[in-house]
């Protein structure tokens, strides 16, 4: 008995002198415990799981870090996050103890001044939180690189970037119509968090072009729209298919706008199969997708094309680069078949916006 | 019947205090009127006039710029208009 799962936790949390601080709420027995939470608000609008005691003091087994360990000052109230709270919300988001780490990773990198979540949620831009897992934290846990790698169904993705999202709701007051300000917010936003397809890439990963070890587990956090596909089923060289996805990225968030946003391109596996015919390399490709990233400027001042969006007239007659410098963030992913790619079209960058953050994720 | 449940709170549990909004000024003359451009296009354009307006009230003008829009204020600047003005206008978006 005492061995059957979950038991240690309950038996533990009855028994033993609890070092969880967080406040007990008791949900009355004729209440509904979905319909309690959800009616104090702390729900993203879907179901959650009750965060007992023992759920939680099981969530705490997947680190080694103290329960009242400050992960990280979360905006936009800027409320102290230990890491039980953190695991109160994985539970209630519906993660395993074993993806805590990576949850405890995301935030602390979406809560650094770089990445500036307060604006992110600020922002009528609809933009939010991208993760992207690398190393080998991804398979151990069993993160989905594959078939419908930006979409629902693998438990791992799709509850660390809930969990992720519910700390800046519960933790840090960031809820939409409150400080999230967005137009038209995307479906990302519930949750946005998938891993890098690094087996099967002939490139070093993003990990390792930002400077991390293949043998190290990181988490990305990139501030990015929803996903758009580009199609391409007919190139056959790498060089038309360069053609293509620099065609596309021109037009990331809007053709109008150069420099000032970044955006992240996921390379499908057989669109992959292109350059690794080819033999090229990350840099290779970085270096023949500049090429087709150049942006006369006369075609989109404004005025230009009868659209009145655009750059200042003065800023006309030259050419510049639709990105700025390592403003192309690339990953390897997606399902076996299938020519197609996806761009993530991101915020304002730079010191003004939010910069790309990775953090390494540690037991 | 379900037995009872307790959860832990998922929250900061902070309390925040409230406060009463200050009263509503009478008149603006003789007041310092604080005018805000949070760096979006075009909010000079707005406050610009806004101070054309307000000079005809008798209101003394203060101007301030937040260094970018996408970041809160810097706390020396919140300070330093709360100490000076009496009232702040903020020109929030493009």
């Amino acid at each position: 008995m005492t061995v059957d799962p979950g038991r240690v936790d309950e038996l533990r949390s009855r028994f033993e002198d609890s070092i969880l601080k967080s406040r007990r709420v008791e949900i009355a027995v004729l209440d509904d415990d979905y319909e309690a939470m959800f009616d104090r608000g702390w729900t993203d609008g879907l179901p959650v799981v009750p965060p007992t005691e023992s759920l939680v003091a099981g969530m705490l087994e997947g680190t080694i870090r103290d329960s009242d360990d400050v992960v990280a000052l979360v905006p936009p109230n800027l409320a102290e996050c230990t890491v039980e709270k953190v695991a109160i919300n994985a539970v209630m988001a519906g993660c395993r103890p074993e993806y805590l780490p990576v949850v405890l990773a995301a935030v602390d990198a979406i809560c650094t001044d770089e990445f500036n979540m307060h604006g992110v949620l600020a922002t009528t831009m609809s933009v939010g939180p991208i993760l992207v897992v690398n190393g080998p934290v991804t398979s151990e846990i069993g993160m989905n690189s594959g078939v419908n790698v930006l979409g629902h169904g693998n438990r791992a993705n799709s509850s660390i970037g809930r969990a992720v999202q519910m700390v800046i709701r519960n933790m840090g007051g960031g809820g939409p119509g409150g400080v999230d300000r967005a137009t038209l917010g995307h479906m990302g936003k519930q949750g946005f968090c998938f891993a890098e397809d690094e087996a099967g890439s002939p490139w070093i990963s993003l990990a390792e072009e930002r400077g991390f070890n293949a043998d190290v587990s990181t988490v990305t956090a990139f501030c990015g729209e929803g996903p758009r596909l580009v199609v391409d089923q007919r190139s056959r060289t790498p060089e038309s298919l360069t053609n293509t996805l620099g065609e596309a990225l021109r037009g990331a968030v809007s053709s109008r706008m150069v420099m000032a946003m970044d955006a992240m391109l996921v390379i499908s596996p057989e669109h992959m199969s292109r350059y690794r015919d080819a033999g090229w390399n990350r840099a290779r490709f970085h270096e023949e997708i500049s090429a087709q990233l150049m942006v006369e400027t006369d075609d989109i001042v404004a005025g230009a094309g009868g659209i009145e969006e655009g750059i200042p007239a003065a800023l006309g007659g030259i050419t510049v680069p639709k990105f700025r410098p390592g403003g192309l963030l690339v990953v390897h992913a997606g399902g076996a078949a299938g020519l197609f790619s996806a761009i993530i079209g991101g915020w304002l960058n730079g010191p003004s916006g939010s910069e790309p953050v990775t953090r390494e994720v540690k037991p | 019947m379900n037995a009872r449940t307790v959860v832990l709170d998922p929250t900061a549990e902070d309390n925040p205090v409230e406060r009463e909004r200050c009263p509503r000024p009478e008149s603006l003359a003789g007041l310092t009127v604080g005018l805000l451009d949070i760096s979006k296009p075009r909010g000079d354009v707005f406050l610009d006039r806004l101070e054309t307006r307000l000079d005809g009230l008798g209101a003394q003008i203060e101007r301030y710029t937040k260094p970018t829009f996408t970041k809160p204020a810097p706390v020396d600047l919140r300070r330093e208009i709360a100490a000076t003005c009496d009232a702040v206008i903020e020109a929030l978006a493009d």
